[in-house]
Parts: C-alpha cells; structure tokens; sequence
C-alpha cells in the first residue's frame, strides 16, 4: 500500500480488523452523508404518493414532469438569474476594491497603513447580522432599498476584509525584485498594478472570486432585509416562497431544490481547488 | 510594452495612494462600521425606524432582551451549539481526517463528497431536512413505519426542534473542519511517523504522541471558527422551524431577526445585534489572546 516514503500512512498497514472498522465507519459517515441529497433528488422524480410509500428507492414511475414543470417556468429561470447578477456584481466588485487596496498595503509603504489595515480586518470579527437594521436603514436612505445594489454593496463590504487579507499576502510573495526593476525603469505603481500584479494574481483573484460567488450566491439574511420585490429575489429567498407555496407538495419542492443546488455542485465539481482552497484559507494566515 | 509612465515623479506613488485605497476603506467604513456605531446609538430608542429616534429610554432596551425567555432560550441554543460542534462535530472531522489524509483508491473522492454539504445553501440544507424530518413524507417517518411505529414530528416539537437542527449543524460542517485537518496533516513531515513506527510505537501512540500534538493549532483554529460559525447561525434555522414552536429553537441573529427586523422594532433588534457584536469581539480578542497566542 506504501511503496514510497511520502505516503507513509499515520494510522495503517495493510488488511487488518482496523482496517475493516475504518471501512466501516467511513461507510456510515458517507450514508449519513448521501442519503438526504439522493433522496432528495429521486423525491423529486417521485409523485406524491410514492413519496409517502416509498421515500428510500428509486422511482417506480419516473416523474419527469416534476422537473420539466421547473425548468418550463419562467420563475425559476429568474431566480437564478437574480442570484447570477448579484453573485457577478458581488464578484467584480470585491476583486477590483480589495485588490487595489491589497496593493496598496503590500508595496505602497506609507504612514498609518498597519493602522488602516487592522481596522478594515475588524470585519472578520463579527456577523453581517450585528448591524443589519442599521444597515438597512443606510441602505434605504441611500434610496438603494429594493435593488441589486443594496444587497451587492453589504456583501462586498463584508467580503472585503478576508479578501484583501489573501491578497495582500499574495502580493508580498511575489517577487519583489519585479517591482525593483519596474521603478528604476520608470514604470508607475499603476502600471505596475495593472500590467504585472494582477496577471501574475490570477490563482489568487480565482480563489478569492470563487469563495466570494459561493458566499453571496448562498446568501439570505441581506437580500431578505433589502429585497421587497418577488422580481429581484435571488433563489434563497425564492425557494423559500415557493415551499410556502406548495408546503406539503414535497415532490414539486424536492425538483425544485435540486434544482436551485445543482449549479453549486456543478461549480463545486468544477472549481474544487479554489473552493477548498479559498474556504480553507483564513487557516493559513499566518 | 507601453505601460510606462511619463510623469516627472516616475512612481506616482501618492496618486496610487489616493486612488487605490478610498474604494475599500469608504464601503467598509459605511456598511461595516458605522451601522455598528449607529447600532450601539439607536438602541438608546424606542423606534420604529421612520423619522429620526426621538424617544430616548437609555437602557431599557437590553433590559427588555434580557428579561425575553425567547432571548435566554437562544443564547442557551447558541451554546449547545458550540457544545456539539467541540464533543461531536470536531472528533469526527479529525478521525475522518486521519482516515482520509492517507493514499488510497477513493481517499479523494470521499473527501469532495463530505465537503460536499459545507458550500450548499443553508436554506436549501435546512429544506432538505425538514423533507428528512417531515413526519408524513419525510424519511424519518418511513423508518419508523418500517418497524410499524408512528413516526413523531420532530420539528413540532419544542423539546425535539432544536436537537433535530443540531444534527443538520454536524451534517453541514463537520466536512470543512476536516478539511482544515487534512490540509495540515498533508503539510506534515512524515518522517517523524516512519521513525516512531520503526522504534516499535503502536499506531495509537503515534496518533496520541504525534499526530494529534501536531495538529494543535489547527484544532485550536478548527473550534475558533465552529464558535464564530455558532454565534452566526441562522440560514439554517429559518426554513427547519423559523424559531419555533414556542420560540424554542431560537438562536441570537433569528431572534434578532423575528423580533427586531420583522417587527421593525429598530432600537430593541439593534440591542440585540450591540449584545452579538460584544460577544462576538470578546469572543475572538480573549481567543487570540489567551487560546493562540503562539501562533
């Protein structure tokens, strides 16, 4: 099982009663894991009264219409068009301000900037929650109330002190004789900025975008404080009008949720390292 | 390239200054800061959010949060939280960690599968657990048929609402701390294992002597972000039992939320909020303190 050194396992060797008991328990853990999404996923393929009799297996009678129902109406398609518009908004905003400001605090040595920086990291020490009616209330006298921008301006707000913290260090990493080498020249921190940092930033700017995109695409609390109107709603907020709707017809909200879930494992199956990575990273700090 | 610059001072270091650090530093200071000073301010207030504050009553407002039972009930529900997430939650992550920082056939696979319920939706966790829970359709309830009982509703119940969510708490998270460990246990020098193993160290010395002792400050990091999570539950909770029944489910953000936000009660909601925030700085100043302060 271990032919080179490097994987040297820390607990293992070979077939043995542990090993059986590992199988085992790994084995429980993922039906643990499993079984609520595969069920969801078949209840929804399931009329209502399979659903009742028969939760666990697949389908007797494949009900497709549950899902072509969803993927026919216009409701569906808008929410999640909402989530895309606040999640990119969310995404381009955060990675364009936190990077300037990351920059600043990486390369621009200047009077009160460890100062600047422990305040904008104040952020990571308490919940959007906290202040959120005061926060409405400013998001209302702005007159942004109801619209794409009250909800994008808070999440970029409180995505931005994690990001620049990942980005600053990034930053730092880089060579520094680079930015030597552009100033003697006569390059501008600008154009040092645009033509040098960022293209080298990329696995950076993909991973901070990433975790920013999962955050707002899953968020509630804020768009349901700053949203009034069914039309803006992203699919958080949807989905949960819909089960109001239908609270009892469990196989039409079954399709639904796997519906509004799958483009987040579709993202997850696609963009794992930045994801783990990104979610994982305030562990890395040094 | 064309990129460089023709001004006399050649860096443009102040202009850089000037342009790249107000962006950030205004959206923070306005959707950060100040609505956390102007919490502290409005719950001074009787009010209801229109006009300006004008009926200052002091104090009154954290009297009434914490003379509410509801409030008790959930700052006891955010500590059982945290309770399960350091006796239930972060044992299992670290075995499955352990487990699964090893090579082999699948290692991969079941580590993206169980990370899988930390990025879905707490909304769409909570729904899928109430379809779980569900004492007529859900899966609990064809169990419990199986062996020819009725099944109960979890959700209903007020002393079952809650214990049900804190199932879905370890469900959700448990991935992400394991995450964490396996990061740092791929990061650790193996040879120290190798050596102990050579030297006739059983595999639970090994774990007890080495292992574990390495992953110190992960663990340590693992249970600052379980309370931190803890202390912010409430995604989960509103589609699961909205706080209820008989407010027994409540943790502090819904209660802040159905009692504050829907009732635009302004200065009691930001009483709440002011009371999470001095937990929430306390909480995370005295653990960098006195918890990592090593690292």
């Amino acid at each position: 099982m271990s032919e080179d050194n490097s994987t040297v396992p820390f607990s293992e060797d070979g077939w043995s009663p542990t090993a059986f008991a590992k199988a085992a328990f790994l084995g429980i853990v993922l039906i643990f894991v499993v079984t609520p999404l595969i069920a969801t996923l078949l209840g929804g393929l399931k009329s209502l009264g399979e659903l009742r009799t028969n939760p666990f297996g697949l389908p007797q009678v494949w009900e497709w219409e549950n899902y072509a129902g969803i993927l026919g109406s216009k409701r569906y398609w808008q929410l999640l068009f909402n989530s895309l518009v606040i999640a990119s908004l969310t995404v381009v905003i955060t990675l364009l301000v936190a990077s300037m400001a990351a920059f600043a605090f990486a390369h621009l040595h200047f009077f009160g900037s460890r100062m600047l920086l422990n305040y904008l990291t104040m952020g990571l020490l308490f919940p959007a929650a906290t202040a959120i009616l005061p926060m409405f209330i400013k998001v209302r006298d702005l007159g942004l109330l109801d619209s794409y921008f009250g909800v994008v301006l808070p999440q970029v707000a409180f995505a931005l002190a994690m990001s620049i913290l990942l980005m600053r260090r990034f930053f730092k990493d880089l060579p520094g004789e680079l930015l030597e080498a552009a100033l003697v020249d006569g390059c501008s921190y600008i154009n040092f900025f645009r033509y040098v940092t960022l293209p080298l930033s990329r696995p950076i700017l993909a991973t901070v975008g990433t975790i920013t995109f999962v955050h707002s695409w899953n968020a509630y609390l804020v768009p349901l404080v700053m949203l009034n109107s069914d039309s803006l709603y992203p699919w958080p907020l949807g989905i949960m009008v819909y089960q109001g709707e239908y609270s009892t017809e469990w196989h039409l909200i079954l399709a639904f949720i796997t519906l509004t879930i799958l483009p987040t494992i579709l993202l997850f199956f696609f963009a794992q390292k930045h994801i783990v990575a990104g979610l994982t990273a305030g562990s890395v700090k040094g | 390239m064309t990129a460089l610059s023709l001004r006399s001072d050649g860096s443009g270091k102040l202009t850089t200054l000037v342009l790249f650090l107000p962006p950030a530093l205004m959206l923070f200071t306005l959707f950060v800061v100040l609505p956390i000073g102007e919490a502290a301010w409005y719950s001074g207030f009787n009010w209801n959010g229109f006009g300006v504050p004008v009926n200052w009553i002091g104090l009154d407002n954290y009297r009434f949060v914490f003379g509410h039972k509801a409030f008790a009930t959930a700052f006891k529900n955010n500590l059982l939280i945290i309770a399960v997430s350091l006796l239930v939650q972060l044992p299992l992550a670290l075995a499955l960690a352990i487990i699964l920082a090893d090579r082999f056939r699948g290692a991969v696979a079941l580590r993206m599968v169980f990370f899988l319920p930390y990025i879905l939706a707490e909304i769409a966790t909570g729904l899928i657990f109430s379809f779980v829970y569900d004492g007529d359709y859900g899966l609990l309830a064809a169990i419990y048929r199986v062996f020819g009982a009725e099944a109960p509703h979890l959700l209903a119940s007020s002393t079952t609402a809650f214990p049900a969510i804190l199932l879905v708490v370890v469900w959700k998270y448990f991935g992400f701390h394991m995450m964490l460990f396996i990061a740092a246990l791929q990061g650790m020098d193996r040879n120290m294992v190798e050596a102990a193993r050579i030297d006739g160290a059983t595999r639970w010395q090994v774990l007890r002597f080495i292992v574990i002792p390495t992953l110190y400050p992960t663990i340590r990091l693992s249970v600052f972000f379980a309370i931190v999570g803890s202390l912010q539950l409430f995604d989960l909770v509103m589609p699961l039992t909205r706080g209820g029944p008989a407010d027994s489910s409540h943790t502090m953000v819904s209660f802040l939320y159905n009692f504050g936000v829907t009732r635009m009660r302004v200065g009691f909601g930001s009483a709440v909020g002011v009371i999470l925030f001095v937990v929430c700085v306390t909480f995370a100043f005295g653990y960098k303190r006195w918890i990592m302060r090593d690292e």
